[in-house]
């Protein structure tokens, strides 16, 4: 066991330190949810992969740094410790490029990959639906097989930022007489501008337009837009959800950086004589610090070649609820000016709120735990 | 001692529940976080004819009270169709005019109870303690006066400052707060000195006693409403062919939100009936108040989560009841004042 860096993740830290010094913008941009902040954040993007900072675990090819995940971490905690912006690439930079990477053909990867990288392109997830959410593989978007592609066709919703976003990808029912519901659906990608599409923004809970339902009427989308082979979109999907809520949606530096700025709040709002709150921002310290050791471990054990499995779960339930128990200690220093929308921690706080519910319900992810991770026999579903 | 309502004070409840429920208050609440308050005050003026604002002021000014608890039951209520507005405030202010009355000052009770008791009239109220206006220089006193709750659409503004009652003569910029119905301002300073002395303060304590048993209230309703609502979610949506409600996850998280709003409910009638009898309940009003605070913040979890994502939204009604539990929780005393207080009570 060795909590030492090594001479060149040191070296990759100076130099990730020293370009972000010198470009993080000294005022954040406006929200990643809203029409403006989008375009701010896109930018920025821009920057970033311009430099080659934005997805630095990518191949150089596709316009990445080739790092390890323990560069990835390094990397992650000195981008948050910058106070740098929001990332507003996350679903394809996380979801669809591992997709790609284990699934797709070269000229997808060659195709797709560097416009994301840039934040040209910027993707949306559409998976869910009204009627799908848990119980994703019941989804009844259909794909319907047609000259040289597929037309899509049927509702898709809850697709975070499509309101602004360029194209998405998802999982569409393409063999309705399959057997089972896990059986018979396609992952495709398609343009969300493309004729037969309708998005209509859907406020959050702040009012602001976070993400949007689909309205899908017979879109077409070419063949070469299909990933894996057809009837295989489940196994594909379930491959890569691993991704969203493993180690690479929520960094150990994100929430290092937050548990700092907390104590900086504490430090000038609080109430030192309130011992309960002065021991709640005790323990978002310490979390802060167990998630980064749990991740260490993680990634070392992946970099070892440990398949990752079941344990993205303890990952998501441990981040999900840390992040929100972080921000109502925030809040709850704040006393009173808490309330105001506009506060500095008022976003983070309405986001953290959703932490338990997407990229698996935490309900959800218990059950994952307790079946594969302890064993307890399989509960009615 | 039977600590159960009496058949009145059902009756009322349930007259002022139905009344609430054929009012379509959620249009109220959306037209009131937006351009329009007419919808709120025409709602206002339908309570004020159930006798909701007189319950604080004492007969002689057009009042029946005071009735703290007819008043908790009458805010559970209001909580339960979240009705908007300064209705805690105006409440506060009636019980500072009837105290200052009651000490002596009978001027500034005259002029303004009356129409505050037949609902003619709204009030908001900002406390600031002595010590928070003790020196400093004058933008440290100025953060240390609180927002006033619409201070934009109520009809009065008063202020205290220490030993001073001021009628404001307007107020600063509105801030945004995470509950849109919640419009929050400072009070301009200056205007007109109403009273002054040591009864002033022994007034506003009052004030603030009421205030927390409303506000109290008002929180035990919305984590009703949140938890009804829930429920009936919870039965309807079906995954993986089930009804969500059958999974345990889901049932016990539910139980105990019941648990926490069946447990803080006794403490918020405990506090209104020693308001009624006349001793100060200090620490019963406090523990009364974080209580149904923080069991409405937990109600207002749970329906975020059942509700899965669709909770997530402004569209669906339950935003309204969701984005109020903790604003609420926070006024008028937030849950480390009032542990503090518990425990003061105590020696
Ligand atoms: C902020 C946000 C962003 C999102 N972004 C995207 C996106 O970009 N793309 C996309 O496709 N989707 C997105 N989603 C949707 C998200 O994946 C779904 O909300 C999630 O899968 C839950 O589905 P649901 O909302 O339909 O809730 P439901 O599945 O209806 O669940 C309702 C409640 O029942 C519980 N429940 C359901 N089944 C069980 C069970 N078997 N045992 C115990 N409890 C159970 C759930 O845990 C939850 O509490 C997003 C959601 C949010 C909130």
């Amino acid at each position: 066991m060795d909590l030492s860096y090594t001479r060149t993740e040191e070296a990759f830290r100076a130099e990730a330190r020293e370009w972000l010094r010198d470009h993080v913008p000294a005022e954040p941009p406006p929200s990643l949810e809203t029409a403006e902040g989008f375009a701010a954040h896109r930018a920025w993007e821009a920057e970033l992969a311009a430099a080659r900072w934005s997805v630095v675990s990518w191949p150089e090819e596709y316009g990445g740094r080739g790092v390890d995940l323990a560069r990835w971490l390094v990397f992650e905690e000195e981008y948050w410790a910058a106070g740098a912006p929001g990332r507003v690439s996350q679903n394809g930079v996380q979801l669809l490029a591992p997709t790609l990477f284990d699934h797709g053909t070269a000229e997808q990867r060659a195709r797709i990959l560097p416009p994301m990288a840039t934040g040209e392109t910027i993707w949306a997830q559409a998976w869910s639906e009204p009627e799908a959410g848990s119980d994703l593989a019941s989804l009844t978007s259909r794909a319907v097989r047609t000259d040289g592609g597929w037309l899509l066709s049927g509702l898709k919703t809850w697709s975070s930022r499509a309101a602004f976003a360029d194209r998405a990808f998802g999982i569409f029912r393409s063999d309705p007489e399959a057997d089972r519901p896990h059986r018979g659906l396609t992952y495709l990608m398609f343009d969300l501008r493309a004729r037969g599409v309708t998005v209509r923004p859907i406020g959050r809970l702040d009012g602001k337009p976070a993400f949007a339902e689909l309205f899908l009427d017979e879109v077409f989308v070419p063949d070469e837009d299909v990933i894996g082979e057809p009837g295989q979109g489940w196994r594909i999907a379930m491959s890569t959800t691993g991704n969203e809520r493993g180690l690479m949606l929520r960094s150990p530096g994100r929430f290092l950086a937050a548990a700092d700025r907390l104590v900086r709040l504490w430090r000038s709002e609080g109430d030192p004589g309130d011992p309960a709150l002065r021991e709640r921002v005790a323990d978002a310290v310490i979390g802060a610090r167990a998630y980064q050791l749990f991740t260490a471990g993680a990634a070392a054990r992946l970099a070892a070649g440990a398949p990752s499995g079941a344990e993205s779960s303890l990952n998501k339930v441990f981040w999900s609820e840390y992040d929100l128990a972080l921000h109502e200690t925030a809040l709850d220093l704040l006393g009173p000016e808490g309330e105001l929308a506009d506060g500095a921690w008022a976003e983070g706080y309405v986001f953290s709120l959703a932490g338990p519910l997407y990229a698996g319900t935490n309900e959800i992810q218990r059950d994952i735990i307790a079946e594969r991770l302890l064993g307890l026999p399989k509960g009615r579903r | 001692m039977t600590f159960l309502p009496t058949g009145e004070q059902l009756a009322f409840a349930r007259s002022l529940d139905a009344m609430l429920a054929a009012a379509d208050t959620p249009a109220a609440v959306r037209a009131w976080a937006g351009d329009d308050p007419d919808p709120g005050r025409a709602l206002w003026g339908r309570l004020a004819e159930a006798g909701v604002c007189a319950l604080a002021v004492p007969e002689e000014y057009e009042g029946m009270g005071p009735l703290p608890v007819e008043l908790a039951h009458a805010f559970v209520a209001l909580g339960r169709h979240a009705v908007p507005g300064p209705v805690v405030e105006t409440v506060a202010a009636a019980v500072l005019l009837g105290e200052l009355a009651r000490l002596g000052d009978r001027g500034p009770a005259k002029r303004l109870l009356p129409a505050l008791a037949t609902g003619e009239r709204t009030a908001t109220l900002a406390l600031a303690g002595a010590e928070d206006v003790r020196g400093g220089t004058e933008d440290v006193r100025e953060r240390a006066l609180p927002y006033a709750l619409d201070a934009d659409r109520a009809d009065t503004v008063l202020v205290v400052r220490g030993e001073r009652l001021w009628r404001a003569p307007g107020h600063g910029p509105v801030r945004a707060s995470a509950d849109p119905a919640r419009r929050l301002a400072r009070p301009a300073s200056g205007g007109e000195l109403l009273a002054e002395g040591p009864a002033v303060a022994v007034a506003a304590e009052r004030a603030r006693r009421w205030a927390m048993l409303a506000t109290a209230a008002q929180s035990l309703g919305v984590g009703l409403a949140l938890l009804d609502r829930t429920v009936a979610y919870a039965r309807q949506r079906s995954q993986f062919g089930t009804p969500i409600g059958a999974f345990q996850a889901v049932k016990h998280r539910l139980a105990d939100t019941l648990l926490a709003l069946e447990f803080a409910r006794p403490l918020l009638f405990g506090a209104a009936v020693g308001l009624a009898d006349g001793h100060a309940p200090d620490g019963d009003l406090a523990a009364a108040k974080v209580t149904t605070g923080e069991a409405a913040y937990t109600a207002a979890r749970t329906a975020l989560q059942i509700h899965g994502a669709i909770g997530y939204t402004e569209e669906l009604a339950l935003s309204l009841w969701l984005r109020k539990a903790r604003p609420l929780r926070d006024a008028w005393g937030d849950p480390a004042t009032c542990r503090a207080a518990v425990l003061r009570a105590c020696s």
